[in-house]
């Protein structure tokens, strides 16, 4: 426990990547079986915990502690889990601190009734970062600033693997993970799974940039629409359903109906969309769907799911992995000629003559309402991660417009001394008097010579400080370029952009000359 | 035999607390005639008084950041004077370099105001003393259960123990200028570092008030001297120059920051602090508690901090304890 609530304490006020890493790394291969899995357990899915927290320690908070001072308390604080951490007197001899699995252990002996003994003779037991950390194990997921694939790429560095490694047994292994360990560490043999549906890491495709398409030969690529969805792996085998995101997050609750048909033998690739009569409806639908953790009926008919499918990894138990992209597509269609489940299409295969007809394929793009195009090598492989040369995406042409820097805030990490993040907005009117209204934020697309130059002049410029946000004389103009406008009924511009980036400083432009909220909105009707 | 009201000879108001015998203020928040002050912090010590009465340490630093005083009287501790009606004695206080708790005796009663204090020890200043009073004024800045400073030691050892983790990063350190940046260096050297501790241009003048008064700090550089980016180097600045602009000429520079306050989480994050060290200048709620109950002051006033918290829990103690609610007073010093 002792090292964990290190570990758990470190990690929430680490921002960098590699130094979390670091952390991790140094924990797994230095803590034994069984605590290290549960503990890894506890920073990618969570630990499923029968444990009702909340009403434990509200229940322990007013018992132990006058409630005046432990009202004051949380005020002061601002958490009552933490609260109970601080407050919680230190025992002049403490005991071992508990260890993880003494703690999963006890729980799954405990009786409803046990738990407030349980919990109290642990918290004696502990410092108060060992009481911190034990109450947010308690809670099932602690939220230290983890994602669950950092932590699998801190596992995979620590024994010298790769995350994919460690993303394909996923889903077949349980906790504390001692097989996982035990092979990591060459005491076993990999585990194999041949009776359920596990993750297979995805191919993911690079940004399509001009010396590709100058060395491109057309004749080794095929091309497919980009749809605008979210990429999702359906693996299927012995009557079990898995959906996957693309970090091999288990997503299949909230898609029940796609679980439901989905039964055949096979794992495959695709795009999930919600399709209307055969139109696919804007992603903003599709974000209804997400994140749900049961799904209403009406949900259901109002926002229904369809999954596009373009390629097949494995069918019938056959790894289809090593085939070229053009025999995969065969095997995908045949198969879904034959089998091909409600809910379900395959990506059309666009056909051009030429290079020239490939760009204007991807040039109609927006007026027809896709996100641009798909370009993938037809000899290649289906291959882990995002290889050079196999797959590209070419996006739309952007958009842009000229608005006016607003706001501006200090960026994290190693921008955490520049006002790096900036607000910026369009003209409107507000009785009478020209206005500017903010259109959308934006943190990137600029050199580091020109954030110097973008840091200086807020500073220069400042008129007003709202805690961490400086407001600027509204004086420079920025060019933005975006993937869309949206409607949006949060913002007060009632528009928002969709991936906005900083594309040029106008320093010579003017503020006045900068474009009008009516010509952002007039760009919305533009693109269906 | 009831004695007086306290409030009868001593009264709290908005120019500070007011000693109507001895006819001085108390560490008043503007000028006034006559001022007693307990320490050289800022929200303590302020310029413009036409006399100044305190010991000899706070005197040199109110000079050193206020420029001249009016007639000023220098105090050593424990020596009592005759002030008009009253008896004012200075007896220290633990808090930094020269503060001093004020013992005034009228009548037979005795009133401690303790400006700040702690219990701590600590190697920069004289500890506090305890003096048996029937009223005893006191802070409560970390009066709540939930404060409770953890041992200094095993806080510089997180120090060391992340400069061990990130050998290329400089470790930049947000102190106070007067008080916590010369006790951090202190306890870094106790811990056994002896490479140079880098010290922003504003710990300056402080630091080498306390390195005049006898106290061996090691190296301590100017940050603005140094040869490169100080990479697995300890700078110490101000808090104000935490993630701003001075910090870019260092090596990916780590954020500190040694403060009581660091004890929450949420106070951490808000500040961007990556190695937050619980260190801090003030008493803790237990030593609050047992300060009070050790003077065995029948009454007890509260200046400011959580002063609720205090209150209350002296008051289910059968102590009379009432909230002052002084202005002027900063809860963020630490």
């Amino acid at each position: 426990m002792k090292a964990f609530s290190q570990l758990l304490d470190r990690l929430t006020y680490t921002p960098a990547r590699n130094a979390k890493l670091l952390l991790m790394r140094n924990y797994f291969l230095s803590t034994p079986d069984p605590d290290r899995g549960l503990a890894l357990a506890a920073l990618t899915d969570g630990v499923p915990m029968d444990f009702p927290l909340r009403r434990v320690l509200s229940g322990i908070g007013e018992s132990r502690f006058d409630p005046a001072l432990f009202r004051m308390s949380r005020d002061d604080v601002g958490d009552t889990a933490e609260t109970v951490a601080l407050i919680w007197p230190d025992a002049d001899a403490q005991g071992d601190a508990p260890r993880l699995s003494e703690i999963a252990e006890a729980l799954s002996k405990a009786g409803r009734g046990g738990h407030a003994a349980l919990l109290t003779q642990w918290l004696d037991r502990l410092d108060a970062t060992g009481r911190w950390a034990l109450l947010k194990f308690l809670s099932g997921a602690p939220r230290v600033g983890v994602s669950g694939r950092l932590a699998k790429q801190a596992v995979a560095d620590a024994f010298g693997k790769t995350v994919d490694e460690i993303e394909e047994l996923w889903h077949g292994i349980s906790p504390p993970y001692t097989e996982l360990f035990a092979w990591l560490e060459n005491r076993a043999e990999r585990p194999s799974f041949s009776l359920t549906p596990v993750f297979r890491p995805l191919m993911l495709a690079h940004a399509l940039e001009e010396e590709d398409w100058q060395a491109m030969d057309p004749t080794e690529y095929s091309a497919e629409w980009k749809w605008d969805g979210i990429r999702i792996q359906v693996a299927a085998r012995g009557g079990v359903t898995r959906l996957f995101s693309r970090t091999g997050d288990d997503i299949g609750q909230s898609f029940p109906e796609l679980v439901d048909h989905f039964r055949f033998d096979a794992v495959l690739d695709g795009e999930l969309l919600v399709v209307r009569n055969g139109e696919v409806a804007p992603f903003a639908d599709l974000q209804q769907r997400l994140n749900r953790k049961s799904v209403t009926r009406a949900m259901l008919t109002k926002y229904p799911v369809h999954v596009r499918f373009y390629d097949a990894l494995e069918i019938s138990g056959e790894d289809l992995r090593m085939l070229p992209f053009t025999m995969r597509r065969e095997r995908l269609e045949a198969w879904h000629r034959q089998h091909g489940p409600a809910h379900s299409d395959l990506s059309e295969v666009l056909g051009f003559a030429s290079k020239d007809e490939m760009k204007a394929r991807w040039e109609a793009t927006r007026a027809g309402g896709i996100e641009g195009l798909m370009l993938k090598r037809r000899n290649s492989p289906y291959l882990a991660g995002r290889p050079k040369g196999h797959w590209y995406k070419w996006k739309r042409a952007a958009l842009t417009a000229d608005c006016v820097l607003l706001y501006a805030q200090k960026g994290s990490g190693k921008r955490s001394s520049f006002y790096s993040d900036y607000t910026f907005g369009a003209w409107t009117q507000k009785d009478g008097q020209p206005f500017l209204v903010p259109v959308g934020k934006a943190y990137s697309g600029f050199t580091d010579e020109e954030l110097a130059r973008l840091d200086r002049f807020v500073r220069q410029n400042t008129i007003d400080r709202f805690g961490p946000v400086r407001s600027v004389t509204p004086r420079l103009v920025l060019e933005v370029a975006f993937d869309a406008i949206q409607q949006s009924a949060r913002h007060k511009s009632g528009i928002a952009m969709r991936f906005p980036r900083i594309s040029r400083i106008r320093w010579d432009k003017p503020a006045v000359e900068a474009d009008t909220l009516e010509t952002l909105k007039a760009l919305m009707s533009s693109v269906r | 035999m009831a004695s007086p009201p306290f409030e009868s000879w001593l009264r709290p108001g908005s120019s500070g607390l007011y000693c109507a015998p001895g006819d001085f203020f108390i560490d008043p928040p503007g000028p006034v005639p006559r001022a007693v002050i307990t320490h050289g912090h800022s929200d303590h010590a302020r310029a413009g008084h036409a006399a100044v009465l305190a010991t000899t340490d706070t005197l040199v630093i109110m000079r050193l950041r206020l420029g001249e005083l009016g007639q000023a009287q220098a105090l050593a501790y424990g020596a009592p004077l005759r002030v008009k009606d009253v008896t004012v004695t200075l007896v220290p206080a633990g808090h930094i370099l020269g503060s001093a708790q004020i013992v005034i005796d009228y009548n037979g009663q005795r009133a401690v105001v303790s400006g700040d204090y702690k219990r701590h020890a600590d190697p920069t200043c004289d500890p506090f003393e305890l003096v048996a009073c029937d009223l005893f004024v006191t802070e409560a800045t970390f009066g709540l259960p939930v404060y409770r400073h953890e041992s200094d030691a095993a806080e510089v050892q997180k120090l060391l123990a992340s400069l061990r983790d990130f050998p290329e990063r400089t470790h930049q350190i947000g102190v106070y200028g007067l008080g916590k940046c010369q006790r951090l260096v202190k306890l870094i050297r106790q811990a056994g570092y002896d490479r140079p501790i880098w010290l922003h241009g504003a710990l300056r003048t402080m630091t080498d008030y306390y390195v005049s008064r006898g106290l061996d700090l090691g190296e301590v550089p100017s940050a603005a001297d140094a040869p490169g980016k100080l990479a697995g180097e300890i700078v110490l600045s101000p808090p104000s120059a935490l993630g701003d602009r001075w910090s870019r000429r260092f090596a990916d520079p780590l954020a500190g920051f040694a403060s009581g306050w660091m004890r929450i989480r949420g106070r951490v994050r808000q500040r961007g602090v990556e190695l937050p060290l619980i260190i801090s200048d003030h008493c803790d709620w237990p030593e609050l508690l047992r300060t009070v109950i050790e003077t065995g002051a029948s009454e007890v006033w509260v200046t400011h901090g959580r002063e609720e918290a205090l209150v209350h829990e002296l008051s289910k103690r059968q102590i009379t304890a009432r909230a002052l609610r002084l202005v002027g007073r900063e809860d963020d010093a630490e």
